[in-house]
């Protein structure tokens, strides 16, 4: 039996590829499910919100023009990284949660294979969601579903990495960047998804990860001019209202979730894909 | 350039087969509405057409309410292939009534003859009979098996394109399983209620198809009725915006199709008559009263004085007058506050240093009019480039390099069209990419077709109309 102590993890913002602590020098506790402290994890404010909408901004144009076979590279790889650190994520999700080892661990194979169903839409979107038109007259016309955007997301506040990869992963796999605002008290496997992604081939930016109030930040996100979409999964039934408002400012597209949180290790569909691609339809004249 | 002289070739008013009045079309019957009746005037005269009874809030109530017993009891459980029937009717009927609602909706409207007549009738048409298919086949659309309805939509549209824009928000919905409750615009009221008794003759189900005419107050009905499940609007943004804070937090659903300024961008190696007739057609097709109209002309800095001289001189040979007239080009501005607000940023492009070149064309003394205007000089920063005019005014801006052409096009809080004109392909697929608009036209500008998607990005709006696409906007998916 050693005495070694253990050397304790800094819990941080993920924003354009780093981890800074909140602009703000907000933190607050996280408990287990038990109320024993975990640690401190930063409480992200508006300016932070800021920084990380500008990070997923200027990230948007190469993540968005890369092809869909890399997209579906980076994002397998995400996978195999996340495969690495099944127990250290079983272990977050097991305190957070309160549930026992074994059903936390197959919480995070499922989050696990949840990632790599979505890494495989990437270069199959267009072909299932776009079209050739069949217009009348001597034109070629074809349609192809693009990206948003830049979205925010509020990720469920029960279901700390099943849920938060249910909404995260459809955002970038459609070509869209993100601003996550992860569980307010279950964020430490957000964080560690988060060292997940800076050490797979996603591009800084891409991805960002709040910790701190979805009902604060979310907002703030809704009335950004330059947030696309917003996913208010993550907020109290009264903030979704006034996310809903503050998006109208700028014609948002603000996702239907359902009132209860969902079974998230229900098969998902596509309908969270589609909901952050634009169909962009193309013409051409025929002639010699 | 010579000018050929036309002998006027009018068409007759008569074929509009005008009633002195028209009714609110609720639960299959035309009702006395209890709103203050409207008069729709003739724009092209200022006289007035006809009177037409406007919806209170009891009627909405009703309509909604038929609209409901329509969609449980009648329209919803129909099988596909019995809807599908319907809706074919209604497009025979109206390519049958074409010559009728072509007249009607040029009086009405403002719009020339040969563009209610070539355009806007034979695409309504179209539009249902295109849906009319997708009736019962809706398995195969790609939203799994037997997708379902939401219900009653409430649909509100504009006065640009008065029985087209029904027949996007009406025939997808029918086709879908949803029953309607359908508010025209203020001004151009008349042939959505020709519409109605089209819906008579084809024997459409009581309650199916509901018409609510009257003003934004009638929208606004609509859009806050608790007995509504989808709220499909034609707009403005600013109109848009107001609607999605309404519906915020309710489950409605909602699409939003919007404004646009969208850019069409010339490049040095464009066939430049060909361009310059895409052009023309981008801002001055149904007088710019367009929201997909080309209203930022991006220009390559090497040809922007050849293409404007050649501009310029094709402008002046448009004819403007009598929109009944089968040789006008350019017809009425819809309404005397429409001609204001064209008036007013026309000037502050001046203002803001734009050099203003005007068609010497002659205005006729009567009606609301206003000559095809070119905005050369202008600035992004300028009003004239950021707003939507929705008139017969081009603004004209340069620029050096494609990246630059991207920039500037991209530079708008819209995002629902966009032209390109260049002789080089893989120059076309590099724009059209970087296009951040729904649709973009290549060496061609206003095209529609039911087959299609149509709709925008961003401020531009969400949803599209047409096609496989515009299906979902009516289905719970």
């Amino acid at each position: 039996m050693s005495d070694r102590l253990s050397v304790a993890k800094t819990y941080k913002l993920y924003i354009d590829g780093k981890f800074p602590r909140s602009e703000s020098g907000r933190t607050y506790p996280v408990t287990d499910a038990e109320g024993e402290f975990l640690a401190n994890a930063s409480h992200a404010s508006r300016k932070d919100v800021r920084d990380a909408v500008s990070a997923a901004r200027k990230a948007f144009g190469g993540w968005s023009g890369a092809t869909a076979y890399n997209r579906g590279q980076v994002l397998y790889r995400v996978a195999e990284m996340l495969e690495g650190r099944r127990e250290q994520f079983a272990a977050e999700v097991a305190a957070c949660e309160g549930v026992p080892t074994a059903e936390a661990m197959s919480t995070v194979d499922a989050a696990v294979d949840r990632w790599v169903w979505y890494a495989g839409w990437t270069d199959k979107i267009a072909s299932v969601l776009g079209a050739a038109n069949p217009v009348a007259g001597p034109y070629f016309s074809f349609t192809v579903p693009e990206p948003t955007g830049v979205v925010g997301v509020l990720a469920p506040q029960s279901s700390s990495l099943l849920g938060l990869v249910s909404v995260l992963a459809p955002v970038v796999a459609t070509g869209c960047t993100a601003v996550v605002v992860s569980s307010a008290d279950r964020p430490l496997p957000a964080i560690t998804l988060s060292e997940v992604l800076a050490t797979s081939d996603v591009p800084g930016g891409v991805v960002n990860v709040l910790t701190g109030r979805a009902d604060e930040l979310g907002p703030w996100l809704a009335s950004h001019a330059d947030v696309n979409a917003v996913d208010p999964t993550g907020a109290s039934a009264e903030s979704r209202v006034d996310i809903a408002q503050q998006a109208s400012g700028t014609v948002k597209r603000v996702l239907t979730v359902p009132g209860d949180d969902p079974d998230w290790t229900r098969r998902p569909d596509i309908s969270r894909l589609r909901r952050y691609l634009e169909a962009k339809t193309v013409w051409h004249p025929k002639g010699t | 350039m010579s000018v050929w002289e036309y002998a006027p070739a009018p068409e007759s008013r008569d074929l509009a087969n005008l009633q002195p009045k028209y009714r609110p079309f609720v639960d299959g019957e035309f009702v006395d509405g209890g709103g203050e009746p409207l008069t729709s005037i003739n724009p092209a005269t200022e006289e007035p057409l006809a009177e037409v009874g406007t919806a209170s809030e009891s009627d909405v109530d009703t309509a909604v309410r038929a609209a409901r017993r329509a969609f449980e009891q009648v329209w919803g459980p129909m099988p596909g292939a019995e809807r599908a029937k319907y809706l074919f009717r209604i497009a025979r009927l109206l390519q049958e009534r074409a010559r009728e609602l072509a007249v009607l909706e040029t009086l009405d409207n403002g719009k020339p003859i040969k563009e209610s007549r070539d355009s806007d009738v034979p695409t309504a048409a179209a539009h249902f009979f295109y849906h009319a298919g997708w009736a019962d086949k809706l398995d195969y659309a790609g939203y799994g098996p037997d997708p379902q309805p939401l219900g009653v939509a409430g649909q509100i549209i504009p006065w640009n394109f008065p029985l087209l824009m029904l027949a996007w928000k009406i025939a997808p919905a029918l086709a879908t399983g949803n029953t309607v409750v359908l508010k025209p615009a203020e001004t151009t009221p008349l042939s959505a209620l020709v519409f109605a008794e089209i819906c008579q003759q084809a024997g459409l189900p009581a309650g199916v198809v509901n018409i609510v005419p009257g003003a934004g107050d009638v929208g606004s009905l609509l859009v806050r009725h608790p007995g509504i499940d989808k709220i499909a609007f034609t707009g403005s943004t600013a109109v848009g915006k107001e609607i999605q804070y309404a519906v915020a937090g309710t489950p409605k659903r909602l699409t939003l199709e919007l404004g646009g300024k969208a850019a069409n961008v010339v490049f040095d190696d464009a066939p430049l008559d060909q361009a310059v007739e895409g052009i023309v057609n981008g801002i001055f097709f149904n007088q710019g009263h367009v929201c997909c109209a080309g209203s930022r002309l991006l220009v390559q800095e090497s040809v922007a004085e050849e293409l404007l001289g050649k501009l310029r001189a094709r402008v002046s040979t448009l004819r403007l007058g009598d929109p009944l007239d089968k040789n006008t080009d350019i017809g009425a501005i819809n309404s005397a506050e429409q001609l204001a607000k064209i008036r007013e940023l026309t000037a502050a492009g001046e203002d803001e240093g734009a050099e203003r070149w005007t068609s010497p064309c002659a205005l006729p003394e009567r009606g609301f009019f206003f000559a095809p205007t070119v905005l050369s000089g202008v600035e992004q920063s300028m009003r004239v480039a950021r707003e939507e005019i929705f008139g017969p005014v081009l603004s004209v801006l340069t620029f050096r390099t494609p990246e630059e052409a991207v920039a500037k096009a991209n530079n708008t809080p819209y995002g629902l069209s966009a032209g390109l004109w260049t002789e080089k392909g893989s120059r076309i697929l590099w724009l059209a990419d970087r296009m951040r608009a729904g649709v973009v036209w290549a060496n061609t500008f206003n095209r529609f077709d039911p087959a299609a998607p149509f709709g925008g990005y961003q401020e531009s709006g969400f949803g599209r109309e047409g096609g496989r696409t515009g299906l979902e906007a009516y289905l719970h998916v």
